[in-house]
């Protein structure tokens, strides 16, 4: 069998192009997913029944429904409902930082749920909101705890923003996919993918094992 | 300063306070005590309102404080709070542990509160230590940062739960010592300790409290030297 090192090569420029593609969409998402994460991670918290009922709700369908649905019901269903169509890009960071958001909250109510009881009795003690409270006290000891598992929903989506290929979004799967139809050689291609991402994931680890190091030796 | 009426207090099934009254006036130092599981710490949390009573009435100055529409925050300004396990805040220094809540709480400038926060500092011995992180203190200088916390925010009133039973015999005195430097200085204090040295030295009234009721008071004197109730006999014979 003959293997095509030359043909990976002429993709490389190309594949590069989506592999850059591939990160810009997954840190948008995963920003967005902190956002949306924060907020519902403290909802999760929350003793009030009907803004935690709404937070487990979404959390619930999310994580409980393949992300390929939702991003079917974000590009194609939700147009039917707006009446006008969503731009590629719009529809994949939507559905990707939604999703995101689910899993980046649950990983904010664990760190939440880790720092000890005292420290809110000590804040509300001195007169602090619950709102100061969370902000000053509790969210950044939280996020000092949550770096290592937020590194790993980085690389999680990272690899599941691959799924957006099927809304033709030109990141790196899908970059892929269009060499492999034009040149037939699914093996070197796809081969050739997946070293990327592994490229991008390994760094994205190390990246992060070392924040964690900076972090506990401070 | 502080007035309690028939104070209840229930977790689901179990009832811990059962109609626990008493008086504070100014510059009161009472100590509390009793036998664990008592209510002692429900009791002081409820000062504060950490603990929402079920039943009774909690004046702080004058004022109501557990009703509705009164601001809780407002009222824990006025009541400073040291706990057994310190809580301070790690990932702050000592001196930002102090400014904060004076800084976001009372809107003080950042300045004013660190000039106070170093005179509470010298007062409770740590100067030196005002840039340091909490993991670097040792038990003692954290309980004592606690307390400059608790006093930044010029509170009328501090309420301390078991402050010393958290540390190593060495440093228990340390503290012992800072608490009886505020109660001579006229500080109005709630303490539950069972350092009895403490209490016969600057202790005005010791409350003995067993299963939800305060079922003898005194001075300290007297109670510890002619207790009248079996119960508080029985528990001082296991402490003295
Ligand atoms: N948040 C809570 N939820 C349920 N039960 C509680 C809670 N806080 C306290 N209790 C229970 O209430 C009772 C009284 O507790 P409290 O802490 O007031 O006692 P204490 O006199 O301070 O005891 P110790 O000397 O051990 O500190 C105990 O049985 C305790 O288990
Ligand atoms: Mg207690």
């Amino acid at each position: 069998m003959d293997f095509r090192w030359d043909l990976i090569i002429r993709s490389m420029p190309v594949l590069l192009e989506g592999a850059w593609v591939t990160v810009k969409l997954t840190t948008i998402a995963v920003t967005i997913g902190l956002v949306i994460g924060t907020f519902v991670g403290m909802a999760r918290t929350s003793k009030n029944k009907i803004v935690y009922g709404i937070a487990s709700v979404y959390v619930d369908f999310i994580r409980g429904t393949p992300l390929l649905v939702q991003i079917f019901l974000v590009y194609m269903g939700l147009p039917q409902l707006l009446g006008f169509p969503i731009p590629v890009w719009i529809a994949a960071i939507t559905s990707l930082g939604v999703n995101s958001g689910a899993y980046v909250a649950e990983i904010v109510r664990a760190g939440i749920q880790s720092i000890d009881r005292g420290q809110v009795e000590a804040a509300r003690s001195l007169g602090m909101t619950h709102r100061q409270t969370m902000r000053y006290i509790i969210l950044p000891q939280a996020f000092k705890r949550i770096i290592p598992p937020l590194g790993n929903e980085f690389i999680a989506m990272l690899k599941d923003s691959s799924l957006v290929a099927v809304i033709s979004l030109e990141e790196l799967m899908r970059k892929g996919q269009i060499i492999q139809t034009r040149t037939f050689r699914p093996f070197e291609i796809y081969l050739a993918v997946a070293v990327l991402y592994l490229i991008m994931t390994l760094t994205i680890s190390r990246l992060v094992a070392f924040a964690e190091r900076r972090l506990k030796t401070e | 300063m502080i007035t309690v009426k028939n104070l209840h207090k229930r977790f689901g099934n179990l009832h811990v306070l059962k109609g626990v009254s008493n008086h504070v006036e100014q510059g009161e130092v009472v100590v509390v005590i009793g036998p664990s599981g008592s209510g002692k710490s429900t009791f002081l949390r409820c000062l504060n309102l950490l603990e929402e009573p079920d039943e009774g009435e909690v004046w702080v100055d004058g004022v109501q404080v557990n009703m509705p529409g009164v601001n809780i925050n407002k009222v824990r300004e006025e009541v400073g709070m040291v706990f057994q396990h310190f809580n301070l805040f790690p990932h702050k220094t000592a001196l930002e542990n102090i400014t904060l809540a004076p800084i976001k709480v009372r809107g003080w400038d950042k300045k004013e509160a660190e000039a106070y926060a170093y005179e509470l500092l010298d007062k409770v011995g740590l100067r030196d230590k005002a840039r340091v992180y909490p993991d670097q203190l040792s038990g003692g200088q954290k309980q004592r940062v606690a307390i400059a916390r608790a006093l930044a925010m010029k509170p009328k009133v501090m309420l301390f739960d078991e402050p010393t039973s958290a540390l190593d015999p060495e440093m228990i005195g340390e503290v012992l010592d800072v608490m009886k430097k505020l109660a001579k200085e006229g500080m109005t204090m709630v303490v539950v300790t069972h350092e009895m040295g403490f209490a016969r030295e600057v202790g005005d009234r010791v409350l003995f409290m067993d299963e939800g009721f305060i079922i003898e008071e005194n001075t300290p004197a007297e109670l510890f030297t002619n207790p009248q109730n079996p119960r508080t006999q029985s528990f001082l014979s296991k402490i003295l």
